[in-house]
């Protein structure tokens, strides 16, 4: 039976003020892991938020499946100096439930973020978007900062995304595309 | 003779008001501080009050003339397509500028000018009063609505758009409370203190106490606490409301200090358990 078609990106090129990515296609079937790789700069995430319409689609077209629900996952979160938001609080912003989160979560989730280190705070955003109920995750550079620990928690989370859901992930390190992606696509400019 | 005016009827209005105040802005300050925004706040009650001073200059009411001026500048904000803390000094610069010419052409401008700076609760009217109600009634009403929003677009900044959700409603409501409270808040308590209200009670509520709910009631405990304090100290000993509000809310902020040490401690201690 053939799996459904999610996102379908055909010839787009995208950018902001001007073209920085494409032109590129490629469809995300139901639970599919797209691997997105190439150099500093050449649009991989630029590509990611033309798909959730941050950024300008200058030519090709992006279709989405009906009711199509994402979640991206964003290079670089700011972790905000002072605030008392507690993991479990933030775990729960995209409708993923703290109670079944992943065990490596379990000590972040009565912390608040401001006592947080930059690798828990990325484990916890790239957790929560995984863990979300959205049929597509968008994941850009999840490996940021993650030591082997969190790392191996990841990749056991990518494993089991479901059938229904697919992930596109964003990486420059080539060998974890390799072991998580049944597609890598090399995006240059 | 002070003891009793703070019994007098005459001042249940503006006590009233600043009471209704205290609890709204301490709530908006921890919107705004939430979203790194809180330097916006005192660039929009620098142009809520040179706002108000261009109405009173042009024999118009000054809470319009506020809400005008500052409505025009959150505008502008959205067209811009990066704002940051340049653009509200730019403001701040602007709004103090602006107040001051206006005031300089008037009759007794430097007084309407300081006043606006200052504050003048005492003279709260009842139009002052129903607004700040319906500012703190509207907040309290969209509370539950509009922090989740708020917050998913603080960490997922594209969650909406990627979903097809409308942003307008989030966005037009919190900016319109945003507006209400600094314009209510420069005409009655004077832009400074407004904006001390604003910045204060959020800096202290984010590190003594854990979690969202809980940072944002203790904030509002605190912006509350320091309005009755300065509210009786003021009456007591004939001073100025607006600056002892900020001499309180200032002196308030060094509870950030008792809580820092015990962050400290609890940070090394997590860190002990979880290395990496």
């Amino acid at each position: 039976m053939e799996k459904k078609v999610l996102l379908a990106l055909s010839d787009v090129v995208a950018g902001y003020a001007a073209p920085v990515v494409g032109p590129l296609g490629f469809e995300l079937q139901a639970g599919q892991v797209i691997g997105l790789g190439g150099s500093n700069g050449s649009g991989k995430s630029t590509l990611l938020r033309a798909i959730t319409g941050l950024s300008k689609v200058f030519s090709g077209t992006i279709q989405r499946a009906e009711g199509l629900t994402i979640v991206h996952q964003w290079q670089r979160p700011e972790l905000p100096p002072e605030l008392a938001l507690l993991g479990s609080e933030l775990y729960a912003l995209l409708g993923a439930d703290p109670a079944g989160a992943p065990d490596v979560l379990c000590p972040l989730m009565k912390q608040p973020l401001s006592t947080m280190s930059g690798g828990q705070f990325q484990l916890l955003q790239t957790m929560a978007a995984l863990c979300s109920p959205a049929q597509v995750v968008l994941m850009d550079e999840p490996t940021n900062n993650l030591d082997g620990d969190a790392m191996d928690a990841l990749s056991e989370q990518l494993k089991h995304i479901g059938p229904d859901r697919a992930v596109i992930l964003v990486s420059h390190e080539h060998d974890f595309l390799q072991s998580h992606c049944a597609t890598i696509i090399e995006v240059n400019r | 003779m002070s003891e009793w005016l703070l019994f007098d009827p005459m001042f249940r209005v503006p006590f009233l008001t600043g009471l209704a105040l205290a609890l709204a802005l301490s709530l908006v300050g921890a919107w705004l501080r939430m979203r790194n925004e809180w330097l916006a706040a005192l660039g929009l009650s620098q142009i809520a009050a040179a706002g108000a001073m261009a109405a009173v200059w042009l024999h118009g009411p000054a809470l319009l003339g506020a809400f005008i001026a500052a409505a025009i500048a959150m505008l502008a904000r959205t067209t811009l397509p990066r704002i940051g803390n340049n653009h509200y000094a730019l403001m701040i610069l602007i709004g103090w500028s602006a107040t001051l010419m206006i005031g300089s052409m008037m009759d007794h401008g430097n007084v309407a000018g300081e006043t606006f700076l200052r504050g003048q609760l005492y003279f709260a009217s009842t139009q002052h009063l129903v607004t700040a109600l319906i500012l703190l009634t509207v907040v309290a009403v969209t509370y539950r609505w509009l922090s989740p929003r708020l917050l998913t677009a603080r960490f997922f900044p594209d969650y909406h758009q990627a979903n097809r959700i409308p942003v307008w409603p989030y966005r037009t409501c919190f900016a319109l409370i945003v507006i209400t409270a600094v314009v209510i808040g420069t005409t009655t308590m004077g832009a400074f203190p407004a904006f001390a209200m604003l910045f204060v009670p959020s800096w202290v509520g984010f590190v003594i106490v854990d979690g969202w709910q809980r940072s944002v009631i203790a904030s509002m405990l605190v912006g509350t606490a320091a309005y009755l304090i300065a509210f009786v100290v003021a009456m007591l000993l004939d001073q100025p409301f607006g600056p002892m509000l900020t001499i309180v809310l200032v002196l308030a902020g060094t509870l950030r200090f008792f809580t820092a040490r015990r962050r400290r401690i609890k940070t090394i201690a997590v860190d002990d358990l979880h290395p990496y």
